[in-house]
Formats: C-alpha cells, sequence, structure tokens
C-alpha cells in the first residue's frame, strides 16, 4: 500500500535516478585519443544535452553509449558505463540486446528502403511476436506519438523514401520508441531539418521524456537550452562542466564554458 | 591576349572535331555489323530454326537442340554461381570489409574476371573432363559457372559497398544482429545494383565459345543429358560459319542474331533494373 503511494508520487516529481553512470571513460580512433577520463551522471527521464564544438568527443561519447562503435574494428573505448547496475562496456554485454534498449536517432535520417509500415515493424519484429492486429496498433501509436501519425496514415505501405526529410527524421523516432527502449541517443537530430521540422521534433522531445532518458547531442546551444534538463559542455575530449542547463547558461564556471555558450569560440 | 583567345578557340573546334569524328567512327563500325547481323541473319529467321534439330549439309534444320544446350547449360552455370558470387561478394563487403584477406580475394578476383575464357576451359577440361574421360553438358555448364563467379562477386562487393553505412548503423542500433541487417537492410538497398550483375553475367556467359570447346564440346542430334556431350548456339555457329556449306552458314547468321537479340535485351533490362536503383 505504502510502496504505491510512493510510487505514484515518484511519478511527479521529476526523477533524479541515475540511468546511465560514466566512469573514467576514454575512447580511442586507432591511436588518437578521442576522449580522455569522462565522468559524467545521466538522470532517468530527463534530457541530457552533449555540446561542445566540433570535434570535442560529443558525438563519439554518444556513440559508446549503445556500443554503436563497436561496428568498427579499430575503435576501442576504456573505462565503465553503467545502465542499471550493469557495466555495459564489459566484453561479454549482448550488443544486439544492449541496442534494443538504448535506442539511437542519427543526423541524416536514415529510412529503410522499405514501407513506412515495414519500417516500424522492422525493429519490433527482432524481440516481440505480435498478431498483425496487435502490430498494426504499435505502428500506429508509435507514428502517433511522433507526431507523424495524422500525416502518414493513408500512405503506410508506399517506401518511406517518398517522405521529406523532416517526415523521415519523425519516422526514425517513431522506428525507436516502436521498440520500446529505456534511453534515446539523438545525435544531432535536426541538423539536417528546416525550422519548422525542429521545431516538431523538439516539441516531441519535450514529450518522449515522460517516458525515456533522452541523450541529445547538439551543436545548436538554443536548442539545449530550450529542450534539455541536464546540460554537459565538453571539449578537446574532456568534460569541462555539468550541471542543470539553467545553471550552464546563466552562471557557468568555467571560463571556458563561458566562452562558447557566449559564442567566443566554436 | 585577342590572339591567346582565338587560339584556343581554334584548339577547341580540332578537339571537338576530333572527338566527334572518333565518336562517329567507331558508331558506324557497330551500326555496319548490327545491320549485317539483321540483314544475313533474318533471310534465314523462320519458324523451323526454333523447332527443329541442326542439319546435315544440304537438309534442312533448325537450331532447336543447341538453343536449348545454351539455355541448360546457362541456367545451370548462374544456379551455381550465383549463390557462391553473391556470398563472397557479401563476406567481401560487409563481414570481411576491414580484412586483409579480402584485398587478396578481391585481387585474384579481378585477374579471374579478365582471364581469358579459354583458361577457364582448359581448367574444366583438366579437372573434369579428363577424369571423366568425356566431354558433357555440366562440363560446359561448370565452366560458364567459373566466368559467372567473379562477375557477380565484383557487382555484389560494389553494390553493398554503395549502401551508406549510416543505415547499417541504424538497422544495428534497433539491435538487429549483423546477417539481419545484412539481409533485410542491405541487400534491399543494393537489390538492382546485384540483380544487375547477375544479369550482365548472364549476358556475358551466352556469347562465349572457348570454355564451351572441350567441355561440353557439341552434339548434332537433341540431348538434354547433363552428363554427354551438349550443343550450344556460340559452338554451333563457330562450327557452321566455318563451314563450306551455304545453308549451315545462313543457319550461322541467325544463331549469331539470337544470340545478339538475347543479350541486348537483357542489358536493356539491366539498364532499367540500375535506374530504377538509382532513383530509390
Amino acid at each position: 500500500m505504502n510502496s504505491i503511494s510512493v510510487r505514484a508520487a515518484a511519478d511527479n516529481i521529476p526523477s533524479t535516478r541515475e540511468k546511465l553512470s560514466i566512469r573514467g571513460l576514454s575512447f580511442f580512433y586507432g591511436e588518437s585519443k578521442a576522449l580522455n577520463g569522462i565522468d559524467l551522471k545521466l538522470h532517468e527521464r530527463q534530457v541530457s544535452a552533449l555540446i561542445g564544438p566540433s570535434g570535442c568527443g560529443k558525438s563519439t561519447l554518444l556513440r559508446v553509449l549503445n556500443r554503436i562503435y563497436a561496428l568498427y574494428p579499430n575503435q576501442r573505448a576504456e573505462g565503465e558505463v553503467w545502465l542499471d547496475g550493469e557495466n555495459i562496456l564489459r566484453p561479454e554485454q549482448d550488443l544486439n540486446f544492449l541496442r534494443a534498449r538504448i535506442g539511437m536517432v542519427f543526423q541524416k535520417p536514415t529510412p529503410f528502403p522499405m514501407s513506412i509500415y515495414e519500417n516500424i515493424a522492422f525493429g519490433v519484429r527482432l524481440y516481440e511476436k505480435l498478431s498483425r492486429a496487435e502490430m498494426d496498433e504499435r505502428v500506429e501509436r508509435a507514428l502517433t506519438r511522433a507526431a507523424l501519425w495524422e500525416e502518414a496514415k493513408d500512405r503506410l505501405e508506399t517506401s518511406a523514401l517518398g517522405l521529406s526529410g523532416g517526415q523521415q527524421q519523425r519516422l526514425c523516432i517513431a522506428r525507436t520508441i516502436a521498440v520500446k527502449p529505456e534511453v534515446i541517443l539523438l545525435d544531432e537530430p535536426t541538423s539536417a531539418l528546416d525550422p519548422i521540422s525542429t521545431a516538431k521534433v523538439e516539441d516531441l522531445i519535450d514529450e518522449l521524456k515522460r517516458d525515456f532518458t533522452i541523450v541529445i547531442v547538439t551543436h545548436n546551444m538554443q536548442q539545449a537550452a530550450r529542450v534539455a534538463d541536464r546540460t554537459a559542455f565538453l571539449y578537446l575530449g574532456n568534460l569541462i562542466e555539468e550541471g542543470l542547463t539553467s545553471m550552464m547558461f546563466n552562471n557557468p564556471k568555467d571560463r571556458r564554458t563561458l566562452d562558447y555558450i557566449t559564442g567566443r569560440f566554436g | 591576349m585577342m590572339s591567346r583567345y582565338s587560339r584556343r578557340l581554334i584548339r577547341n573546334k580540332v578537339w571537338l572535331g576530333l572527338s566527334v569524328g572518333a565518336a562517329a567512327f567507331g558508331l558506324l563500325w557497330l551500326v555496319l555489323i548490327l545491320s549485317t547481323l539483321l540483314w544475313n541473319g533474318l533471310a534465314g529467321l523462320n519458324l523451323r530454326v526454333f523447332t527443329e534439330m541442326t542439319p546435315p549439309p544440304g537438309g534442312t534444320g533448325g537450331l532447336l537442340n543447341p538453343i536449348v544446350g545454351s539455355l541448360i547449360m546457362t541456367m545451370l552455370a548462374v544456379a551455381i554461381g550465383t549463390p557462391i558470387g553473391i556470398l563472397a561478394g557479401t563476406y567481401m563487403a560487409e563481414y570481411g570489409r576491414y580484412d586483409r584477406i579480402t584485398f587478396v580475394i578481391r585481387f585474384i578476383n579481378d585477374i579471374l574476371l579478365s582471364a581469358p575464357s579459354i583458361i577457364v576451359g582448359l581448367f574444366i577440361y583438366e579437372i573434369l573432363v579428363v577424369p571423366m574421360g568425356h566431354f558433357s553438358g555440366f562440363a560446359g555448364a561448370l565452366a560458364l559457372a567459373v566466368i559467372v563467379i567473379p562477375v557477380v562477386v565484383r557487382t555484389t562487393e560494389d553494390m553493398l559497398l554503395l549502401v551508406p553505412n549510416q543505415m547499417r548503423e541504424a538497422a544495428s542500433a534497433l539491435g538487429a544482429p549483423q546477417w539481419f541487417v545484412i539481409s533485410r537492410v542491405a541487400y534491399r538497398a543494393a537489390q538492382a545494383g546485384i540483380v544487375t550483375g547477375v544479369l550482365l553475367a548472364v549476358a556475358r556467359i551466352s556469347g562465349e565459345t572457348a570454355p564451351l570447346l572441350f567441355t561440353a564440346l557439341n552434339n548434332q542430334f537433341w540431348s538434354v543429358n547433363l552428363n554427354a556431350p551438349m550443343p550450344s548456339l556460340p559452338v554451333v555457329i563457330f562450327q557452321f560459319a566455318l563451314s563450306p556449306y551455304e545453308d549451315w552458314q545462313r543457319l550461322a547468321w541467325t544463331g549469331a542474331l539470337i544470340i545478339t537479340t538475347a543479350v541486348l535485351s537483357l542489358s536493356v533490362l539491366s539498364r532499367a533494373l540500375a535506374a530504377k536503383g538509382v532513383e530509390r
């Protein structure tokens, strides 16, 4: 009885539970070191933004979190990344299962060369066996949440490549949430989109954080200020500063953070 | 300054003239070859060509047995060569993209791609015809398959390499295992190109004579037995065209027309598919 009321109460308060904990993380492309002993905690059901100038390692850090870098033989991570009490960098971690739990949306929209419906069913079928009706419902729910249902409902069987860039990106988000991950990684998700599509995706991010832990890499500081609860600033492979977004933008502790957010470099 | 400019204009005209001349000269021969082929081939084209066996000199007959023999050997060669070629190309582009062995395979494959086809015939003769003690349709099909493999390997690898890595990352990021990423996403993206490669391989082998000369040999009679010598259009053309008999020579022209038409349609089909692939 008691535990239920506590849980219900917790749903309304922004959670501060750690979802991902990065400890002493270094990353290498061949011989060159791209990340230098990063320590960072990412909180459940919050939006965390990673900002910094080009080449600072923010995308690299994101690509460690679902170990997508492991597709390439000369890339290597050292250190620990804990997801709900298990170190996902340990060698025996099952990568496919990890990636089903930690979804990712890329900079450029990447629809698969198949129908809109199949694009979403693709990931769901990997881990669940659903009836046609259940799958229909799942596809509709995912598209609705990604604010694409109204535009796509009459053309579900047509090729996803016929959608506009902004629609394709929302399809990629729908595809990711259809798998019901716990964490969603967004790698500059709006940098290829026009301002209207960008606004739609940002609204979507706001909506999605009720259920998902979100990590977003962005070049655009206004975007970080708009969508993120917490922001981390990376520079030359080091984590310079991390904190509540309002603190980071109004009262940064480090000189380099101030210089970056005021546009003095980057 | 003006003279430099007018010199450049003149030089441009000279080069333009030379290129147009060369293109016209090349095309002229192509047109001559095709029109000769049409003229001589159409003269002998009638229903008997497709319904009767090759005739003895002076008799009436058609090309049914070599047409069927060519179809059988070509299809068998494609059935053997395509899966091997696609799987090898897939290994090179997907699983072993960064491996040293892939560079070695690609190098050897390129040699095989440009190897004179008569060498392939000799090779099959040595390893299959000699031990079996006789020529056979199977040996012919195998020789053609050896020619199919490098073509399909090359196009499959090239087409898969054209699939953007982001597509693979996106599929992997949903938790798809690698074989699933390849079979459901990469193949689908490269589909048109891979099919084009197979069609080009068919076009390539349907005119090959050298690898069949001492593997399938030839057969004047109806034979669909793969364990016996099998007739084929290119070998019949070779034999009939060299003969002194006028009716045989006419059949050779007609056979050449049939092969050319078939290869041309395959090329057009593969072009259309490739264009569709680009569009997607």
